[in-house]
Protein backbone atom coordinates (compact mmCIF):
# COMPACT_ATOMS: atom_id res chain seq x y z
CA UNK A 1 0.00 0.00 0.00
CA UNK A 2 1.18 3.20 -0.61
CA UNK A 3 1.96 6.05 2.16
CA UNK A 4 -0.95 8.07 1.96
CA UNK A 5 -0.34 10.88 4.11
CA UNK A 6 0.81 13.93 2.47
CA UNK A 7 4.24 15.41 2.61
CA UNK A 8 2.97 18.42 3.88
CA UNK A 9 1.54 16.13 6.77
CA UNK A 10 4.61 14.36 6.99
CA UNK A 11 6.55 17.67 6.91
CA UNK A 12 4.85 18.66 10.35
CA UNK A 13 7.17 17.19 13.36
CA UNK A 14 4.91 15.67 16.10
CA UNK A 15 3.95 17.37 19.42
CA UNK A 16 7.11 18.24 21.38
CA UNK A 17 5.44 17.31 24.71
CA UNK A 18 3.20 14.22 23.88
CA UNK A 19 5.54 12.18 25.93
CA UNK A 20 5.17 14.56 29.23
CA UNK A 21 1.42 14.56 28.33
CA UNK A 22 1.06 10.88 28.34
CA UNK A 23 3.12 10.42 31.59
CA UNK A 24 1.20 13.07 33.42
CA UNK A 25 -2.31 11.45 32.88
CA UNK A 26 -1.11 8.12 34.44
CA UNK A 27 0.09 10.65 37.84
CA UNK A 28 -2.00 11.29 40.60
CA UNK A 29 -1.89 14.71 42.60
CA UNK A 30 0.01 16.54 39.80
CA UNK A 31 0.51 20.27 39.99
CA UNK A 32 -0.05 21.46 36.51
CA UNK A 33 1.22 24.60 35.50
CA UNK A 34 1.28 23.23 31.75
CA UNK A 35 -1.70 24.74 30.90
CA UNK A 36 -2.59 27.50 28.20
CA UNK A 37 -6.09 28.33 30.09
CA UNK A 38 -7.43 30.22 32.47
CA UNK A 39 -8.61 28.40 35.83
CA UNK A 40 -11.69 30.11 36.07
CA UNK A 41 -14.88 29.25 35.10
CA UNK A 42 -16.88 31.23 31.97
CA UNK A 43 -18.97 34.13 33.98
CA UNK A 44 -22.57 32.75 34.24
CA UNK A 45 -24.18 35.75 32.67
CA UNK A 46 -22.80 34.30 29.73
CA UNK A 47 -23.63 30.79 30.18
CA UNK A 48 -27.04 31.41 31.12
CA UNK A 49 -27.76 34.21 28.00
CA UNK A 50 -25.86 30.61 26.23
CA UNK A 51 -28.34 28.34 27.60
CA UNK A 52 -31.18 30.48 27.24
CA UNK A 53 -30.48 31.02 23.34
CA UNK A 54 -30.46 27.05 22.94
CA UNK A 55 -34.07 26.91 25.06
CA UNK A 56 -35.61 29.68 22.53
CA UNK A 57 -34.30 27.18 19.61
CA UNK A 58 -31.16 29.46 18.55
CA UNK A 59 -29.79 26.42 16.97
CA UNK A 60 -28.78 27.39 13.24
CA UNK A 61 -26.29 28.74 11.01
CA UNK A 62 -25.34 32.33 11.10
CA UNK A 63 -24.14 34.12 8.37
CA UNK A 64 -20.77 33.38 7.48
CA UNK A 65 -18.96 35.71 8.87
CA UNK A 66 -20.81 35.76 12.28
CA UNK A 67 -23.96 37.04 14.08
CA UNK A 68 -24.15 41.20 12.77
CA UNK A 69 -25.20 41.99 16.49
CA UNK A 70 -22.11 40.07 17.38
CA UNK A 71 -19.81 42.20 15.02
CA UNK A 72 -21.57 45.45 15.55
CA UNK A 73 -20.88 44.92 19.71
CA UNK A 74 -17.13 44.08 18.74
CA UNK A 75 -16.65 46.70 16.12
CA UNK A 76 -17.54 48.91 18.87
CA UNK A 77 -15.35 47.80 21.40
CA UNK A 78 -12.50 47.52 19.35
CA UNK A 79 -13.03 51.00 18.49
CA UNK A 80 -13.35 52.25 22.10
CA UNK A 81 -10.95 50.30 23.77
CA UNK A 82 -8.54 49.83 21.56
CA UNK A 83 -8.78 52.32 19.05
CA UNK A 84 -9.48 49.79 15.74
CA UNK A 85 -11.54 51.20 13.13
CA UNK A 86 -12.78 47.50 11.95
CA UNK A 87 -16.33 48.17 10.25
CA UNK A 88 -19.13 45.37 11.46
CA UNK A 89 -20.42 44.70 7.95
CA UNK A 90 -16.58 44.20 6.05
CA UNK A 91 -13.66 44.20 8.21
CA UNK A 92 -14.51 41.64 11.03
CA UNK A 93 -15.57 37.64 10.61
CA UNK A 94 -15.89 35.66 13.84
CA UNK A 95 -14.12 32.64 13.78
CA UNK A 96 -14.08 29.33 15.25
CA UNK A 97 -11.35 30.39 18.04
CA UNK A 98 -8.29 32.29 17.01
CA UNK A 99 -6.64 29.05 15.84
CA UNK A 100 -8.79 29.14 13.07
CA UNK A 101 -8.58 32.85 12.38
CA UNK A 102 -4.57 32.14 11.90
CA UNK A 103 -5.26 29.65 10.32
CA UNK A 104 -7.34 31.31 7.32
CA UNK A 105 -5.29 34.56 7.50
CA UNK A 106 -2.28 32.78 6.85
CA UNK A 107 -3.91 30.62 3.80
CA UNK A 108 -5.53 33.91 2.31
CA UNK A 109 -1.79 35.58 2.06
CA UNK A 110 0.81 32.81 1.54
CA UNK A 111 1.77 30.85 -1.49
CA UNK A 112 3.94 28.12 -1.97
CA UNK A 113 7.93 29.74 -1.69
CA UNK A 114 6.76 32.58 0.73
CA UNK A 115 8.21 33.30 3.65
CA UNK A 116 7.06 34.14 6.77
CA UNK A 117 8.83 35.80 9.45
CA UNK A 118 7.88 34.31 13.33
CA UNK A 119 8.84 36.09 16.12
CA UNK A 120 9.76 33.54 18.48
CA UNK A 121 9.42 31.63 21.33
CA UNK A 122 5.93 31.97 19.93
CA UNK A 123 2.77 29.92 20.12
CA UNK A 124 3.34 26.57 18.64
CA UNK A 125 0.85 26.40 15.90
CA UNK A 126 2.48 29.04 13.79
CA UNK A 127 5.09 27.57 11.87
CA UNK A 128 3.00 24.30 11.20
CA UNK A 129 0.47 26.74 9.70
CA UNK A 130 2.73 28.27 7.27
CA UNK A 131 4.23 24.98 6.42
CA UNK A 132 0.64 23.66 5.90
CA UNK A 133 0.07 26.63 3.06
CA UNK A 134 3.14 25.76 1.32
CA UNK A 135 4.74 28.94 2.63
CA UNK A 136 8.53 28.69 4.56
CA UNK A 137 8.50 29.40 8.34
CA UNK A 138 11.25 31.52 9.26
CA UNK A 139 11.87 32.14 13.14
CA UNK A 140 12.96 35.67 14.46
CA UNK A 141 14.63 35.13 17.54
CA UNK A 142 13.54 37.43 21.18
CA UNK A 143 16.26 37.10 23.74
CA UNK A 144 15.67 37.54 27.26
CA UNK A 145 17.95 40.41 26.88
CA UNK A 146 15.20 42.26 25.39
CA UNK A 147 12.67 41.22 27.60
CA UNK A 148 11.31 38.95 24.94
CA UNK A 149 10.31 41.62 22.63
CA UNK A 150 10.59 41.50 19.26
CA UNK A 151 14.00 43.70 18.32
CA UNK A 152 14.51 45.41 14.67
CA UNK A 153 17.54 44.57 14.58
CA UNK A 154 16.67 40.32 14.82
CA UNK A 155 13.90 41.17 12.59
CA UNK A 156 15.79 43.06 9.86
CA UNK A 157 18.14 39.71 10.02
CA UNK A 158 15.69 37.52 9.09
CA UNK A 159 14.00 39.35 5.81
CA UNK A 160 14.47 38.24 2.19
CA UNK A 161 12.83 39.69 -0.93
CA UNK A 162 10.74 36.11 -0.60
CA UNK A 163 9.51 37.44 3.06
CA UNK A 164 5.88 38.09 2.08
CA UNK A 165 4.37 38.31 6.39
CA UNK A 166 5.56 38.49 9.46
CA UNK A 167 3.27 36.64 12.33
CA UNK A 168 3.64 38.07 16.18
CA UNK A 169 1.86 37.85 19.35
CA UNK A 170 1.72 40.36 22.47
CA UNK A 171 1.40 40.00 25.03
CA UNK A 172 2.92 36.83 24.14
CA UNK A 173 2.90 32.76 25.05
CA UNK A 174 4.81 31.72 26.33
CA UNK A 175 7.05 34.50 27.56
CA UNK A 176 4.27 37.04 28.72
CA UNK A 177 6.59 39.76 27.04
CA UNK A 178 4.30 42.73 25.47
CA UNK A 179 5.05 45.53 23.13
CA UNK A 180 4.52 49.14 23.61
CA UNK A 181 3.78 52.04 21.00
CA UNK A 182 7.37 52.63 20.81
CA UNK A 183 8.62 48.44 20.09
CA UNK A 184 6.03 48.35 17.95
CA UNK A 185 6.52 52.02 15.76
CA UNK A 186 10.48 50.33 15.32
CA UNK A 187 9.11 47.26 14.14
CA UNK A 188 6.26 48.69 11.52
CA UNK A 189 9.31 51.03 9.61
CA UNK A 190 10.73 47.90 9.08
CA UNK A 191 7.34 46.15 7.79
CA UNK A 192 6.12 48.89 5.66
CA UNK A 193 9.68 49.52 4.44
CA UNK A 194 10.29 45.71 3.23
CA UNK A 195 6.22 45.95 1.86
CA UNK A 196 5.19 42.91 4.15
CA UNK A 197 2.11 41.69 5.77
CA UNK A 198 1.70 41.97 9.35
CA UNK A 199 -0.46 38.88 11.10
CA UNK A 200 -0.39 39.95 14.81
CA UNK A 201 -2.18 37.86 17.21
CA UNK A 202 -3.91 40.00 20.43
CA UNK A 203 -5.55 37.27 22.61
CA UNK A 204 -3.94 37.85 25.59
CA UNK A 205 -4.62 41.86 24.87
CA UNK A 206 -6.90 42.25 27.63
CA UNK A 207 -4.49 40.42 30.04
CA UNK A 208 -1.88 43.42 29.94
CA UNK A 209 -1.24 44.48 33.76
CA UNK A 210 1.54 47.52 34.39
CA UNK A 211 0.02 49.41 30.89
CA UNK A 212 -2.76 49.75 27.85
CA UNK A 213 -2.28 47.24 25.03
CA UNK A 214 -1.27 48.79 22.23
CA UNK A 215 -3.15 47.11 19.11
CA UNK A 216 -0.06 46.64 16.24
CA UNK A 217 -2.77 48.41 13.49
CA UNK A 218 -3.04 51.64 15.40
CA UNK A 219 0.80 52.46 14.78
CA UNK A 220 1.89 54.35 12.12
CA UNK A 221 0.36 52.99 8.97
CA UNK A 222 0.31 49.76 9.90
CA UNK A 223 -3.68 49.24 9.76
CA UNK A 224 -3.54 48.93 5.68
CA UNK A 225 -1.51 46.09 6.11
CA UNK A 226 -2.55 44.25 9.23
CA UNK A 227 -4.71 40.95 10.02
CA UNK A 228 -5.26 41.46 13.55
CA UNK A 229 -6.56 38.43 15.07
CA UNK A 230 -8.01 37.70 18.95
CA UNK A 231 -10.71 35.73 21.16
CA UNK A 232 -12.81 35.15 23.97
CA UNK A 233 -11.16 32.03 25.58
CA UNK A 234 -8.51 34.19 27.33
CA UNK A 235 -9.91 37.06 28.65
CA UNK A 236 -13.04 35.42 29.58
CA UNK A 237 -12.08 32.15 30.55
CA UNK A 238 -14.23 30.87 27.53
CA UNK A 239 -11.45 28.29 25.68
CA UNK A 240 -13.83 25.96 25.13
CA UNK A 241 -16.62 27.80 23.16
CA UNK A 242 -14.37 28.34 20.32
CA UNK A 243 -14.80 31.93 19.14
CA UNK A 244 -12.11 33.93 18.28
CA UNK A 245 -12.49 37.14 15.37
CA UNK A 246 -10.07 38.08 12.34
CA UNK A 247 -10.04 42.08 11.49
CA UNK A 248 -8.51 43.59 8.31
CA UNK A 249 -9.34 45.91 5.74
CA UNK A 250 -11.64 44.76 3.19
CA UNK A 251 -10.04 43.13 0.58
CA UNK A 252 -8.30 41.01 2.52
CA UNK A 253 -10.93 40.09 4.71
CA UNK A 254 -12.94 38.88 1.74
CA UNK A 255 -10.19 36.44 0.65
CA UNK A 256 -10.10 34.91 4.94
CA UNK A 257 -13.90 34.73 4.46
CA UNK A 258 -13.85 32.69 1.07
CA UNK A 259 -11.47 29.99 3.30
CA UNK A 260 -13.64 30.41 6.19
CA UNK A 261 -16.79 29.44 4.53
CA UNK A 262 -15.89 26.46 2.75
CA UNK A 263 -13.69 25.12 6.37
CA UNK A 264 -15.80 26.35 8.93
CA UNK A 265 -18.81 27.67 7.59
CA UNK A 266 -19.45 29.52 10.79
CA UNK A 267 -18.39 29.82 14.57
CA UNK A 268 -20.68 27.50 16.76
CA UNK A 269 -23.69 29.96 17.01
CA UNK A 270 -24.19 29.18 21.00
CA UNK A 271 -20.39 30.32 21.24
CA UNK A 272 -21.25 33.85 19.53
CA UNK A 273 -24.59 34.32 21.38
CA UNK A 274 -22.17 33.78 24.89
CA UNK A 275 -19.46 36.08 23.41
CA UNK A 276 -21.80 38.72 23.06
CA UNK A 277 -23.24 38.60 26.38
CA UNK A 278 -19.51 38.86 27.25
CA UNK A 279 -19.35 42.29 25.43
CA UNK A 280 -22.55 43.05 26.97
CA UNK A 281 -22.29 42.19 30.65
CA UNK A 282 -18.76 40.61 31.48
CA UNK A 283 -16.38 43.73 32.09
CA UNK A 284 -16.45 43.53 35.51
CA UNK A 285 -15.96 39.59 35.43
CA UNK A 286 -12.82 39.87 33.18
CA UNK A 287 -11.18 42.81 35.02
CA UNK A 288 -11.72 40.60 38.61
CA UNK A 289 -9.92 37.58 37.02
CA UNK A 290 -7.17 39.66 35.81
CA UNK A 291 -6.92 41.57 38.81
CA UNK A 292 -6.47 37.89 40.40
CA UNK A 293 -3.36 36.69 37.69
CA UNK A 294 -1.69 39.73 38.48
CA UNK A 295 -1.69 39.03 42.46
CA UNK A 296 -0.43 36.02 41.58
CA UNK A 297 2.05 36.69 39.47
CA UNK A 298 3.57 38.91 41.61
CA UNK A 299 3.57 36.16 44.17
CA UNK A 300 4.47 33.28 41.90
CA UNK A 301 7.39 35.47 40.27
CA UNK A 302 8.87 36.73 43.58
CA UNK A 303 8.92 33.01 44.25
CA UNK A 304 10.47 31.66 41.59
CA UNK A 305 13.36 34.09 41.71
CA UNK A 306 13.80 33.73 45.63
CA UNK A 307 14.01 29.52 44.56
CA UNK A 308 16.68 30.29 42.29
CA UNK A 309 14.66 30.16 38.55
CA UNK A 310 15.56 33.77 37.46
CA UNK A 311 12.88 35.21 35.98
CA UNK A 312 11.62 38.80 34.69
CA UNK A 313 8.25 40.04 35.41
CA UNK A 314 6.12 39.43 32.65
CA UNK A 315 4.18 42.47 31.71
CA UNK A 316 0.95 40.18 30.12
CA UNK A 317 -0.41 36.63 29.14
CA UNK A 318 -0.79 34.14 32.33
CA UNK A 319 2.88 32.95 31.79
CA UNK A 320 6.33 33.20 33.51
CA UNK A 321 9.31 31.86 31.59
CA UNK A 322 12.02 31.42 34.24
CA UNK A 323 15.45 30.76 33.07
CA UNK A 324 16.95 26.95 34.29
CA UNK A 325 20.48 27.66 33.32
CA UNK A 326 22.03 28.06 36.54
CA UNK A 327 20.76 24.60 37.95
CA UNK A 328 22.95 23.58 35.00
CA UNK A 329 19.70 20.97 33.85
CA UNK A 330 18.19 21.37 29.56
CA UNK A 331 14.85 22.72 29.86
CA UNK A 332 13.62 19.62 28.68
CA UNK A 333 15.23 17.74 31.32
CA UNK A 334 14.02 19.65 34.27
CA UNK A 335 10.53 19.75 33.12
CA UNK A 336 10.73 15.89 33.03
CA UNK A 337 12.43 15.37 36.25
CA UNK A 338 10.37 17.90 37.87
CA UNK A 339 7.05 15.82 36.58
CA UNK A 340 8.52 12.53 37.52
CA UNK A 341 10.42 13.48 40.86
CA UNK A 342 7.92 15.91 41.94
CA UNK A 343 4.84 16.09 40.33
CA UNK A 344 4.70 19.43 39.11
CA UNK A 345 3.50 19.82 35.18
CA UNK A 346 5.94 23.06 33.49
CA UNK A 347 6.12 23.23 29.76
CA UNK A 348 10.16 23.11 28.37
CA UNK A 349 10.28 26.52 26.72
CA UNK A 350 12.21 24.98 23.54
CA UNK A 351 8.72 23.69 22.35
CA UNK A 352 8.05 27.14 21.43
CA UNK A 353 11.01 27.80 19.14
CA UNK A 354 14.14 29.36 19.02
CA UNK A 355 14.50 31.85 21.66
CA UNK A 356 13.16 29.67 24.53
CA UNK A 357 15.37 27.01 24.91
CA UNK A 358 16.82 26.75 28.69
CA UNK A 359 13.50 28.10 30.07
CA UNK A 360 10.27 26.95 31.40
CA UNK A 361 6.45 28.40 30.73
CA UNK A 362 4.59 28.15 33.76
CA UNK A 363 0.83 29.12 33.24
CA UNK A 364 -0.11 30.76 36.70
CA UNK A 365 -3.30 30.43 35.92
CA UNK A 366 -3.94 28.44 38.90
CA UNK A 367 -5.05 29.10 42.50
CA UNK A 368 -2.58 30.94 44.94
CA UNK A 369 -2.84 27.97 46.68
CA UNK A 370 -1.50 25.58 44.11
CA UNK A 371 0.51 28.11 42.87
CA UNK A 372 2.52 28.00 46.80
CA UNK A 373 2.68 23.76 46.76
CA UNK A 374 4.14 23.95 43.57
CA UNK A 375 6.77 27.00 44.28
CA UNK A 376 7.37 24.61 47.35
CA UNK A 377 8.03 21.36 44.91
CA UNK A 378 9.61 23.51 42.81
CA UNK A 379 12.64 24.20 45.75
CA UNK A 380 12.90 20.81 47.10
CA UNK A 381 14.13 19.65 43.52
CA UNK A 382 16.34 22.49 42.56
CA UNK A 383 18.00 21.99 46.50
CA UNK A 384 18.42 18.34 45.57
CA UNK A 385 20.05 18.96 42.32
CA UNK B 1 -8.48 55.97 50.66
CA UNK B 2 -7.00 55.44 47.51
CA UNK B 3 -6.61 52.54 44.89
CA UNK B 4 -4.36 49.88 47.13
CA UNK B 5 -6.48 50.88 49.96
CA UNK B 6 -9.40 49.02 48.08
CA UNK B 7 -7.38 46.20 46.87
CA UNK B 8 -5.98 45.23 49.82
CA UNK B 9 -9.71 45.30 51.16
CA UNK B 10 -10.72 43.15 48.08
CA UNK B 11 -7.84 40.58 49.22
CA UNK B 12 -8.56 40.81 52.89
CA UNK B 13 -12.54 40.23 52.01
CA UNK B 14 -11.43 36.66 50.28
CA UNK B 15 -8.87 35.65 52.48
CA UNK B 16 -8.20 37.46 55.44
CA UNK B 17 -5.78 34.81 56.91
CA UNK B 18 -2.78 36.13 54.29
CA UNK B 19 -0.25 37.91 56.26
CA UNK B 20 1.12 40.98 55.49
CA UNK B 21 4.53 39.27 53.73
CA UNK B 22 2.18 37.46 50.79
CA UNK B 23 0.02 40.57 50.26
CA UNK B 24 3.23 43.11 50.19
CA UNK B 25 4.74 40.77 47.32
CA UNK B 26 0.78 40.37 45.34
CA UNK B 27 0.51 44.19 45.31
CA UNK B 28 4.16 45.36 45.21
CA UNK B 29 4.17 47.13 48.33
CA UNK B 30 6.14 47.11 51.31
CA UNK B 31 5.69 44.74 54.43
CA UNK B 32 5.37 48.25 56.49
CA UNK B 33 2.74 49.99 54.21
CA UNK B 34 0.84 47.01 54.19
CA UNK B 35 0.55 47.05 57.97
CA UNK B 36 -0.02 50.56 58.41
CA UNK B 37 -2.59 50.35 55.60
CA UNK B 38 -4.25 47.81 57.50
CA UNK B 39 -4.17 49.24 60.89
CA UNK B 40 -5.17 52.84 59.56
CA UNK B 41 -8.17 51.00 58.11
CA UNK B 42 -8.52 48.90 61.19
CA UNK B 43 -8.42 52.29 63.02
CA UNK B 44 -10.93 53.80 60.88
CA UNK B 45 -13.54 50.47 61.43
CA UNK B 46 -13.24 50.64 57.54
CA UNK B 47 -11.89 46.99 58.34
CA UNK B 48 -14.54 46.12 61.26
CA UNK B 49 -13.10 42.19 62.28
CA UNK B 50 -11.91 38.78 60.48
CA UNK B 51 -14.16 36.65 60.77
CA UNK B 52 -14.93 32.63 58.84
CA UNK B 53 -17.05 31.91 56.36
CA UNK B 54 -18.74 28.14 57.92
CA UNK B 55 -20.60 25.87 56.36
CA UNK B 56 -22.86 25.17 59.05
CA UNK B 57 -24.69 22.88 57.61
CA UNK B 58 -21.95 20.32 57.32
CA UNK B 59 -20.48 21.15 60.29
CA UNK B 60 -24.08 19.08 61.45
CA UNK B 61 -24.77 21.53 64.72
CA UNK B 62 -28.03 21.83 63.21
CA UNK B 63 -29.01 25.71 64.30
CA UNK B 64 -32.18 26.94 63.05
CA UNK B 65 -32.15 30.43 61.14
CA UNK B 66 -35.34 32.36 59.96
CA UNK B 67 -35.55 35.55 58.42
CA UNK B 68 -37.98 38.11 60.38
CA UNK B 69 -39.82 40.76 58.55
CA UNK B 70 -41.04 43.44 60.25
CA UNK B 71 -43.63 46.01 60.48
CA UNK B 72 -42.63 49.27 62.33
CA UNK B 73 -43.91 52.32 63.83
CA UNK B 74 -41.36 54.63 63.37
CA UNK B 75 -40.83 57.23 66.30
CA UNK B 76 -40.83 60.75 66.12
CA UNK B 77 -36.50 62.34 65.89
CA UNK B 78 -35.32 58.86 65.62
CA UNK B 79 -37.09 57.30 63.13
CA UNK B 80 -36.53 53.20 62.72
CA UNK B 81 -32.71 53.85 64.52
CA UNK B 82 -33.63 53.20 68.06
CA UNK B 83 -35.86 50.30 67.51
CA UNK B 84 -33.29 48.80 65.41
CA UNK B 85 -30.51 49.23 67.56
CA UNK B 86 -32.61 47.63 70.62
CA UNK B 87 -32.93 44.91 68.43
CA UNK B 88 -29.62 44.42 67.34
CA UNK B 89 -28.34 43.97 71.26
CA UNK B 90 -30.44 40.32 71.01
CA UNK B 91 -27.11 37.78 70.40
CA UNK B 92 -29.77 36.06 68.37
CA UNK B 93 -30.15 38.86 65.78
CA UNK B 94 -27.05 37.94 63.11
CA UNK B 95 -27.79 40.77 60.50
CA UNK B 96 -30.74 43.46 60.52
CA UNK B 97 -31.42 46.03 57.89
CA UNK B 98 -33.61 48.50 57.11
CA UNK B 99 -35.41 47.82 53.78
CA UNK B 100 -37.70 49.60 51.21
CA UNK B 101 -41.12 47.84 50.04
CA UNK B 102 -44.00 46.20 52.01
CA UNK B 103 -42.14 45.62 55.30
CA UNK B 104 -39.49 47.98 57.60
CA UNK B 105 -36.80 45.71 58.86
CA UNK B 106 -35.05 42.72 57.87
CA UNK B 107 -33.52 40.54 60.83
CA UNK B 108 -31.36 37.06 60.44
CA UNK B 109 -32.15 35.32 63.19
CA UNK B 110 -30.83 31.63 64.63
CA UNK B 111 -31.21 29.63 67.18
CA UNK B 112 -30.88 26.15 68.65
CA UNK B 113 -34.06 24.81 66.94
CA UNK B 114 -36.97 25.69 66.24
CA UNK B 115 -38.54 26.09 69.19
CA UNK B 116 -35.53 28.34 70.33
CA UNK B 117 -36.23 30.35 67.28
CA UNK B 118 -40.61 30.31 67.86
CA UNK B 119 -39.82 31.61 71.13
CA UNK B 120 -37.85 34.28 70.63
CA UNK B 121 -39.88 35.74 67.98
CA UNK B 122 -42.72 35.24 69.77
CA UNK B 123 -41.68 36.62 73.39
CA UNK B 124 -38.91 38.83 72.74
CA UNK B 125 -39.40 40.52 69.47
CA UNK B 126 -43.42 40.72 68.58
CA UNK B 127 -44.06 42.06 71.92
CA UNK B 128 -42.09 44.88 71.92
CA UNK B 129 -43.63 48.92 71.25
CA UNK B 130 -44.09 49.63 67.94
CA UNK B 131 -43.54 46.79 66.17
CA UNK B 132 -47.09 46.46 64.75
CA UNK B 133 -46.39 42.83 62.31
CA UNK B 134 -44.28 40.21 62.30
CA UNK B 135 -43.52 37.46 59.31
CA UNK B 136 -41.02 35.10 59.90
CA UNK B 137 -39.37 32.85 57.34
CA UNK B 138 -37.99 29.43 58.31
CA UNK B 139 -34.41 29.41 55.80
CA UNK B 140 -34.41 25.43 54.71
CA UNK B 141 -30.89 25.25 52.98
CA UNK B 142 -28.47 27.66 52.31
CA UNK B 143 -26.83 27.63 48.71
CA UNK B 144 -24.41 30.70 49.09
CA UNK B 145 -23.56 33.18 51.61
CA UNK B 146 -21.81 36.49 51.48
CA UNK B 147 -20.00 35.44 47.87
CA UNK B 148 -19.15 32.05 48.90
CA UNK B 149 -21.05 29.32 47.12
CA UNK B 150 -21.73 26.27 49.56
CA UNK B 151 -23.28 23.44 47.31
CA UNK B 152 -20.81 20.99 45.70
CA UNK B 153 -19.31 21.77 42.24
CA UNK B 154 -17.62 19.08 40.32
CA UNK B 155 -13.96 20.22 39.51
CA UNK B 156 -13.79 21.58 35.88
CA UNK B 157 -11.58 18.59 33.78
CA UNK B 158 -8.28 20.22 32.40
CA UNK B 159 -5.61 19.04 30.44
CA UNK B 160 -2.52 18.79 31.88
CA UNK B 161 -0.73 20.32 29.04
CA UNK B 162 -2.49 22.62 26.81
CA UNK B 163 -0.65 25.52 24.39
Amino acid sequence: MRNFVSERAQSIPPSGIRKFFDLALTMENVISLGVGEPDFRTPWNICESSIYSIEQGTTSYTSNKGLPSLRDALSRYLGQHYNLPYTSSDEIIITSGVSEGLDIAIRSVIDPGDEVAIAQPSYVSYAPCVTLSGGKPVPVRCTEKDRFKLSPEALLEQITPKTKALIINFPNNPTGAIMNGNDLKAIADIVIDKDILLISDEVYAELTYESTHVSAATVSDLWERTITLNGFSKAYAMTGWRVGYLCAPKELCDAALKIHQYIMLCAPVMGQVGALEALRSAEEDKNSMVNEYRLRRNMFVAGLNRIGLSCHVPEGAFYAFPSVKETGLSDVEFAERLLKEHKVAVVPGSVFGVGGEDHLRCAYAVSRKDLSEALGRMETFISGL
Amino acid sequence: MDEKDLELLRILEENSRLSADEIAIMTNLSKADVENRVHALEAAQVIKRYSTVINWERAGNGEVSAILELKVSPERDYGYDRIAERLSRFRQVKTLRLMTGTYDLQLVVTGKNMQEVSRFVSENVAPMDRIRETTTHIIMKSYKENGHTLFEQQEAERLPYSF
